[in-house]
């Protein structure tokens, strides 16, 4: 079932998008194991973008395949108008495209502040500008453990970190992986309101999720991958629209 | 009284750093069953199945093959006991060529593996190509391991696994990493062998299709419990594994909690 | 009381300095994961530097302006070093990057010889620093009481590095992990060269600081890197305060040792860091090294046992060898010895780093047990040549499978360290335990008797046991027990899933590999009719190693061709050049940079080239 193609909800704009993410025909390898076959999404400026699929679906690798931090080939992979796809990955996080790994990846012998200044780089025009304080309205929690190495923080507060540490690049888009996964409920809700207001920054954000709810409550539209491709592209509702669409790619 | 199952797995616990990624979990696998186990991301899935296969040693609970106990027994150990695995990035010895994969797994499992003379190529070479014919690898037999398409990697695996003789058979993941078109190929392949030789399968599995096509049974892990058990149509239709998988019902409840003995492999 | 008081104060000093050096170890490997053999060079160099421009240059910047300006000038040759050589094998195993800093290290040794002369240098005194201060009835050097104090104020300045700049929150970054700083924006490339470039002004500032303490000479470098080793080995590799520790555990054990156990002061510290290891895998203050790799990559071209072309060529081949005494002179047939006592060495190393995967760094150890096994069979036990030749390769097997056992929780560079660090405590008693071993007088008139009495004699003798080894070697590589060890190399987890149990089999490449050794070991004590230190020694094992390396790690004639290639090439340039080690160290980095997979990897990948044949369809040695 997850193998049927789904018609693309809202077809991509045709006209290429010099200020976004355009992605076509990404495929991804872990050494021989070949973990996309083609993947494809665009993610606007100012957009939330859910990436959707069970878990297996190929999110994380989608995201990490973008950063370069996979061996990877693609028809397509632009950002911001620059082919990224020959660049190492710090050469892509240069051009203002951040990244939040699923299991956080804190540097868990550095402070929240030292964390913070790993991922310091310095302002970009056009896009929102951070400095600690500023996170720390953000991430009240984080203002208050300053001086704590991230080792010592529990899941919640590294995931916070992890998002300030990437936001401290001034990037225009930033690559979230399972942001909620591992919250508790009030936290969830939390992290659901912070990701709000970066929209409001005028951040855009590749949001790779499972949870349906979670989802609907930031994006815009959605990418729904099964078997490391992508199987549907439209607006969140679209796909509740088709509650038989849902199921096959995101159900048992 | 009939015999004891092949697999019995018996309130089965593992906690890593508080988080109970395992949580007294219990289930058999008949011989010549075919059993898959599911679950959404930091269900405990791998937990569960590193318990089964020897790996982990679990806080709780024991494992019986046939009425023996193999809990924690090790990798050597369980395949003493009739176990084989296949993994979930496939492993196989990239310096050998197809057939001596297989040869090396049965000089193992016969007890020629110490002997330092006598050329190995020759070891068991008819039942080697026997078993590469089962899994569809007989024509590449003198081809390089480290040259094969991952499919066929996957493949050897099967073969490499099946050389041991083992009554149950673990796959982690066996179709992940493959091109769709390959998997269900791999799957008919693992399964009519297993029917065949009355070898209970013990799977996990991303790919819904594989689940639902091959498997006689499907135990639902959420949070580390057995949250569901049963054929294919019942576990499709069961309310608990769709507000599992969904995140339906209470909005945010269904966020699972992190379980570090899983590698995440989306 | 006085006197235990001064020397515990010599030993801080020491401490200082090696500290330097060793926390520069350390913070490279860290953040780069290279073991920098290179590092005692880079110690060296700062102390000729710091010689020339405190003496010659004095006026101009005053001797601590020379002293800084050398760290200086030594980092800045360092990060040249990285870009032009390191750059190129980050992610090569860990043995060619070991192998690449060594060759630099031979490099070293000959240019400084080239510039300053052979002899020792004795520099200026630090002004003001030049008296002695009266302590606890003890005259104690003021220089020593300014490094005492130095210790920890460098211990604080890097502390400070390390958490109040930019620069030392990305190293420690990317200590942690480097892939999530490479996403975070950091050039991991030139942060590595300034990583590197640190790491060495440690090492050049420390060997500039002992100016005033010791006279510069061209031993330097070995001497102060083995030391260096076992502090950043204890420590915990990538620890800074491990290292701190660390150095001063060992700067004092060097200057007790010597007064509570001299006969065995030299053994004492190897001994410490074998426990420390045994107990702490990882050293006092390291963590376990994730990103684990293959010691040998693996090769993707299926070993193959000689087709009967080649086994036709092989007995040819040995048949013109046996011929060769009647047509030349007795010095080409004493280094022809020379030369297959070695092809027997590469190829027993060849059994544990290519068959069996595991890395070592120390193969001296199981040469020199044969050589004074053969010593202690004739000397001891009165025994005759063949006698002595059938035993010493038991000293070899004995020493291994011990050495196997205690590290059989180790791999990957700790593994290389604790080779290197057996073989190191083997040396130390050979140097020290002069009542058995002669210390550094050796053992004297091991010469062979009957008919190896003459050098062609001995060369037919040695020719035999080659053979025989080097068959039994591909007898054992092609059985199912080769295949067994191949297995465990190419996939550990997959092999104990059919019933292959990995610490057994390694234990066995150990084993073997050690017999073997002791075997080469056994035949050059009879070749060159006494036994010294030596044959223990860090050069032997790098020889060994480059060989394997030189021949080609992925294949398996590799230790043949490559064993008689070196061999030839360093008794060729011996006797050509003055600068011999400049040239093998040269030749060391033209392998490791240009061919990666040696000599018969080359021949292997051009036959393939042109053949085009189908894989797997012909005899591939």
């Amino acid at each position: 079932m997850a193998a049927q193609q789904m018609p693309s909800g809202s077809p991509v704009a045709s006209e290429p998008d010099a200020d976004g993410l355009r992605v076509d025909g990404l495929n991804a390898w872990y050494g021989q194991a070949q973990i996309l076959h083609g993947v494809s999404l665009d993610v606007g400026p100012g957009e939330i973008i859910a990436l959707l699929g069970r878990n297996g679906a190929g999110k994380t690798t989608t995201l990490r395949a973008i950063m370069g931090l996979v061996r990877r080939s693609a028809r397509q992979l632009a950002f911001r108008g620059a082919d990224i796809g020959p660049m190492p990955p710090f050469a892509i996080a240069r051009r203002g495209l951040g990244y939040v790994p699923e299991d956080r990846r804190i540097f868990t012998d550095l402070t929240v502040d030292e964390n913070l200044e790993a991922g310091r780089q310095p302002p970009r025009p056009g896009a929102p500008q951070w400095t600690p304080e500023r996170l720390f309205e953000l991430f009240p929690n984080l203002g208050r453990m300053r001086g704590r190495p991230g080792g010592a923080m529990s899941g919640g507060e590294q995931q916070m970190l992890a998002i300030a540490r990437t936001l401290m690049g001034n990037p225009y888009m930033v690559l979230l992986d399972e942001p909620a996964e591992g919250l508790a409920p009030r936290l969830v809700e939390d992290m659901a309101a912070a990701l709000l207001t970066l929209k409001r920054e005028g951040l855009s954000l590749l949001v790779a999720e499972q949870n349906l709810n979670f989802a609907r409550l930031l994006a815009d539209r959605a990418h729904v991958l099964a078997g490391g491709a992508t199987h549907f592209s439209g607006t969140m509702a679209e796909l509740d629209a088709d509650p038989a669409v849902r199921d096959a790619l995101l159900a048992v | 009284m009939s015999a004891p199952p092949l697999l019995t797995a018996t309130g089965l616990a593992r906690a890593w750093g508080g988080v109970r990624a395992v949580d007294d979990v219990s289930f058999s696998v008949a011989a010549g069953e075919i059993v898959a186990l599911i679950g959404p991301n930091g269900a405990g899935k791998s937990t569960c199945f590193n318990l089964i296969n020897g790996q982990l040693q679990p806080d709780a609970g024991r494992v019986l093959l046939s009425g023996r106990d193999i809990t924690g027994a090790g990798p050597a150990r369980a395949f003493r006991a009739g176990v084989g695995r296949t993994f979930q990035i496939a492993a196989t010895f990239a310096s050998m060529t197809v057939r001596e994969n297989v040869q090396t797994a049965l000089a193992a499992g016969r007890g020629q593996i110490m002997r330092p003379w006598g050329a190995g190529r020759n070891v068991a070479r008819d039942d080697a190509m026997r078993l590469l014919a089962l899994s569809g690898m007989a024509a590449q037999a003198e081809r390089p391991a480290a040259e094969l398409a991952y499919g066929d990697v996957k493949r050897l695996e099967l073969a490499i696994a099946l050389a041991g003789a083992p009554r149950l058979l673990l796959m982690d993941e066996p179709t992940a990493g493959m091109a769709p078109a390959d998997r269900a190929d791999l799957m008919r392949t693992a399964v009519a062998v297993a029917r065949k030789q009355n070898i209970g399968v013990l799977f996990t599995e991303h790919d819904m299709d594989a689940v639902f096509a091959h498997a006689d049974r499907i135990l639902v892990l959420d949070r580390g419990r057995l949250i569901a058990s049963g054929a294919p149509a019942d576990v499709r239709d069961n309310a608990a594994v769709r507000a599992a998988y969904l995140g339906d019902g209470v909005l945010f409840a269904a966020t699972s909690g992190p379980h570090p003995g899983d590698p995440k492999s989306s | 009381m006085s006197f235990w008081i001064a020397q515990f104060l010599t030993g801080l000093a020491s401490a200082a300095s090696l500290f330097l050096v060793a926390s520069g170890l350390s913070i490279i490997f860290g953040v780069t994961r290279v073991v920098n053999f290179a590092h005692g060079a880079f110690y060296m160099i700062g102390a000729y530097v710091a010689w020339s421009l405190t003496e010659r240059l004095a006026g101009a910047f005053g001797w601590w302006g020379g002293v800084l300006l050398a760290a200086a000038a030594v980092a800045a040759l360092g990060a040249l070093a990285e870009i032009l050589v390191l750059r190129r094998i980050y992610q090569a195993p860990e043995l060619f990057q070991l192998l690449a800093t060594f060759g630099l290290t031979l490099i070293a040794a000959d240019l400084v010889v080239m510039l300053w002369g052979p002899d020792e240098l004795v520099g200026r005194r630090a002004p003001g620093l030049t008296g002695s201060i009266a302590l606890f009835d003890q005259m104690i050097p003021a220089w020593d009481l300014f490094l005492i104090v130095l210790g920890p104020v460098a211990l604080g300045l890097l502390w400070l590095l390390f958490n109040r700049t930019r620069f030392g929150v990305l190293v420690r970054a990317a200590t942690q992990d480097r892939e999530m700083a490479a996403a975070l924006g950091v050039n991991e490339k030139w942060l590595f060269t300034g990583v590197f470039a640190l790491g060495v002004f440690l090492a050049a500032l420390a060997g500039a600081l002992q100016l005033p303490r010791e006279s510069v000479n061209h031993h330097m470098d070995l001497r102060i890197i083995v030391d260096a080793f076992v502090v950043v080995v204890i420590g915990g590799l990538g620890s800074i305060t491990g290292a701190f520790i660390a150095a001063l555990l060992v700067a004092q054990l060097n200057a007790f040792g010597i007064l509570l156990f001299p006969k065995i002061s030299l053994v004492i510290i190897f001994l410490v860091m074998a426990a420390v290891l045994a107990v702490r895998p990882w050293g006092l203050l390291g963590r376990p090294d994730v990103a684990q790799r293959p010691p040998a990559a693996t090769s993707a071209r299926p070993w193959r046992p000689l087709g009967a072309a080649g086994r036709l060529a092989m007995a040819a081949l040995a048949l013109a060898a046996m011929a060769l005494p009647f047509i030349s002179g007795e010095y080409l047939v004493i280094a022809a010895t020379e030369t297959l006592i070695f092809a027997i060495l590469a190829v027993s190393l060849h059994m544990l780093l290519s068959v069996a995967g595991v890395a070592s760094f120390g193969h001296a150890a199981f040469f020199g047990l044969g050589a004074y096994g053969v010593a202690l069979a004739v000397k001891g036990l009165g025994l005759g040549m063949g006698a002595a030749l059938a035993l010493a390769p038991l000293a070899g097997l004995v020493g291994a499978g011990l050495f196997a056992l205690a590290a059989a929780r180790l791999s990957g560079v700790y593994l290389a360290m604790l080779t290197l660090a057996f073989a190191q405590i083997l040396w130390s008693i050979a140097f020290q335990w002069v009542e058995v071993t002669g210390g550094d007088n050796g053992v004297l008139g091991l010469w062979p008797t009957g008919f190896a009495a003459q050098p062609a004699g001995f060369y037919w003798l040695t020719l035999g046991v080659a053979v025989l080894v080097i068959g039994a070697s591909r007898v054992i590589m092609f059985s199912p027990f080769g295949y067994g060890l191949r297995g465990v190399r190419d996939e550990a987890r997959r092999a104990a899933s059919i019933g292959v149990r990995p610490g057994l089999m390694r234990w066995c490449a150990f084993a073997i590999a050690g017999t073997g050794a002791a075997v080469a070991g056994a035949l050059f004590a009879f070749l060159k009719g006494s036994v010294f230190p030596d044959t223990l020694a860090i050069p032997v094992s790098v020889d060994s190693l480059a060989m394997v390396l030189l021949g080609g790690v992925q294949t398996t004639l590799g230790p043949l061709v490559g064993a008689v290639a070196y061999k030839a090439l360093s008794i060729w340039l011996l006797s050509q050049t003055q600068w011999s080690k400049l040239a093998l160290g040269l030749v060391i980095l033209a392998v490791v940079l240009a061919f990666p997979r040696g000599l018969v990897g080359v021949v292997n990948q051009w036959r393939d080239r042109w053949a085009k044949r189908p894989p797997g369809s012909g005899e591939h040695p």
